[in-house]
C-alpha cells in the first residue's frame, strides 16, 4: 500500500516472549491503544517508524505527479480543486510525520532517509502523469486504493497513528470523488477525451493493484504486523476488495479494464483477475521505475532550496525571543 | 548539510464553531508561536474546523505518567455515587 513492504521484527511465538512482551501483546489483543510513553517492544517501535515513515513519504512524494498538472488544469475551477487536493496530501504527510515522531525519530531524520534512498515511498508515484485524464485516474484509482488500506488502519493499535488515519480518511473521499468526476467528464466527452480516459485506465490499472504489495504468499512480514495490529488485512484481501469495488465503476464509465481474464466468479462472489507483473514492481521499488530519479531529485531540490528559508525563520525567532527577554529584564 | 537546529514541535488546540472547549488536534513544527498559529490554520482548519487556535510548545507540556495510571485513575472506580444513575427516584416524582 502506501507502505508496501515493511520489514517487521519481533516474535509471534508466545513461549519466546518476555513477560513484558506478553503483557504488551495481551493489551493489543484486548484492543487497547498503545500510546507514546507506554512500554513497547523495540521491534514494534522500529517497524512502526518504518511503516508510518513510508506512509508519510508517500503522501509527500505523491504530490509530485499531480503537481505536474496544477498549472495546466483545463479550467480555473479544476485548478482550484486539484490544488486543494494536493494541499491535503501535504497535510497527510505532516500528520503522519508527527505520529512517527512520537516514536522517537525526528522529522528531519526521516526526510534525510527519504532523500538518501534509505527509506521508500509507494511504487505508484514513480509512474508519469501524461494527460489530464491521469488526474482522474489517480484520484479514482490511487486514492481509491489508499482508502481501502487507510479505513481499517483507523483501528490500528498505535494511538497516534490511528488518530492520524481518522483525520486522513475524512479527507480522502473528496480525493476519490473529484478523480472520478474528472473521469466521468472525459469518458462521456468527445471520442478523443474518452480515448484519453481509457488510456489513463490502461496505464494506472496494474500499478494501482501493485499498491497493495506482493501476494500474501510472498509477504513475509505480514504475520507479525497483523499480530501487532499495525496491518489489519492481508495484501490479497485488500486487492480483491479494490477490484470488486472498482470494476463496476469502470463499467459505468464505459471503459474497459485492461485485463482479458477479468471475470465475475459466481462461486467465490468475487472477480477473478490477473496479477500485476511483480517483476516490474520489484524493479520500481529498487529505484528503476520510469520516474524514480525525477521524483527524488524534485524532493531533494525542494529540501535544499528551502534551507535558507528554514534557517532565516529560525534566526528571526531567536532574535525575537532575545528581544522579548531583554525587554522583560528592563521592565523588572 | 549545516548543523542547523530543527524547528520545535507545537501542540495544536482548536475550538470549533459550536462553543465547545479547545480540543487537541495534533502537532506541527514551526520556528515560533506566530508561525505555529499560521501553519495550524493551513494544516488543521482547511474545512472550517475551527474559530480559535491555541498553540503550546510540546516541551512545555507536563503529563501524568503511564506507570501511575492505576493509582491515579482507579480510585474513581469505586465512587459510583458520583453518577446520577446511582439514585433511584420514583416515577411519580417525574423527570429529574
Ligand atoms: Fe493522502
Ligand atoms: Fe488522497
Amino acid at each position: 500500500m502506501y507502505a508496501q513492504m515493511v520489514k517487521s521484527e519481533g516474535k509471534t511465538d508466545r513461549a519466546e516472549m518476555s513477560p513484558e512482551e506478553r503483557a504488551f501483546q495481551d493489551r493489543i489483543d484486548a484492543n487497547e491503544k498503545i500510546e507514546p510513553k507506554d512500554w513497547m517492544p523495540d521491534g514494534y517501535r522500529k517497524t512502526l517508524i518504518r511503516q508510518i515513515g513510508q506512509h508519510a513519504h508517500s503522501e509527500i512524494v505523491g504530490q509530485l505527479p499531480e503537481g505536474n498538472w496544477i498549472t495546466r488544469a483545463p479550467t480555473l475551477e479544476r485548478k482550484q480543486i486539484l490544488l486543494a487536493k494536493v494541499q491535503d496530501e501535504a497535510g497527510h504527510g505532516l500528520y503522519l510525520y508527527c505520529a512517527a515522531e512520537t516514536l522517537g525519530v525526528s522529522r528531519d531524520e526521516l526526510f534525510e532517509k527519504l532523500h538518501s534512498g534509505a527509506m521508500k515511498y509507494s511504487s505508484i508515484f514513480n509512474y508519469p502523469t501524461l494527460t489530464w485524464a491521469d488526474m482522474g485516474a489517480v484520484g479514482w484509482l490511487v486514492d481509491g486504493a489508499a482508502i481501502m488500506n487507510q479505513v481499517p488502519l483507523q483501528r490500528t493499535s498505535y494511538g497516534p497513528y490511528a488518530r492520524a488515519m481518522v483525520r486522513i480518511c475524512k479527507e480522502e473521499s473528496f480525493h476519490q470523488r473529484q478523480g472520478y468526476a474528472v473521469m466521468m467528464r472525459m469518458a462521456f466527452g468527445t471520442p478523443e477525451q474518452k480515448e484519453m480516459a481509457q488510456d489513463a485506465l490502461n496505464r494506472f490499472w496494474y500499478p494501482s493493484l501493485m499498491m497493495f504489495g506482493p501476494s500474501d504468499k510472498d509477504s513475509v512480514h505480514s504475520a507479525q504486523s497483523m499480530a501487532w495490529r499495525i496491518k489489519m488485512n492481508t495484501n490479497d484481501e485488500l486487492r480483491q476488495k479494490f477490484v470488486d469495488e472498482t470494476v463496476p465503476q469502470a463499467e459505468y464509465l464505459g471503459l474497459t479494464v485492461p485485463d482479458e481474464t477479468l471475470k465475475w466468479n459466481e462461486e467465490r462472489g468475487h472477480y477473478d483477475f490477473a496479477e500485476p507483473d511483480w517483476e516490474e514492481f520489484f524493479e520500481v521499488l529498487k529505484g528503476n521505475g520510469p520516474c524514480n530519479d525525477e521524483r527524488l531529485a524534485a524532493r531533494r531540490k525542494a529540501w535544499d532550496d528551502g534551507e535558507w528559508f528554514r534557517e532565516g525563520l529560525s534566526a528571526y525567532a531567536d532574535k525575537a525571543a532575545a528581544r522579548r527577554a531583554a525587554s522583560d529584564l528592563a521592565a523588572e | 548539510m549545516t548543523d542547523r537546529k530543527e524547528w520545535p514541535l507545537w501542540e495544536i488546540f482548536i475550538r470549533g464553531q459550536h462553543g465547545l472547549n479547545h480540543r487537541h488536534v495534533g502537532s506541527l513544527h514551526a520556528p515560533d508561536a506566530e508561525m505555529a498559529i499560521r501553519n495550524a490554520r493551513d494544516v488543521y482548519t482547511r474545512r472550517k474546523e475551527g474559530v480559535s487556535i491555541w498553540v503550546v510548545k510540546s516541551s512545555d507540556i507536563a503529563a501524568s505518567s503511564p506507570s501511575e495510571k492505576g493509582p491515579m485513575f482507579d480510585p474513581a472506580e469505586s465512587k459510583v455515587y458520583r453518577h446520577p444513575t446511582f439514585f433511584d427516584i420514583p416515577d411519580e416524582v417525574g423527570h429529574m
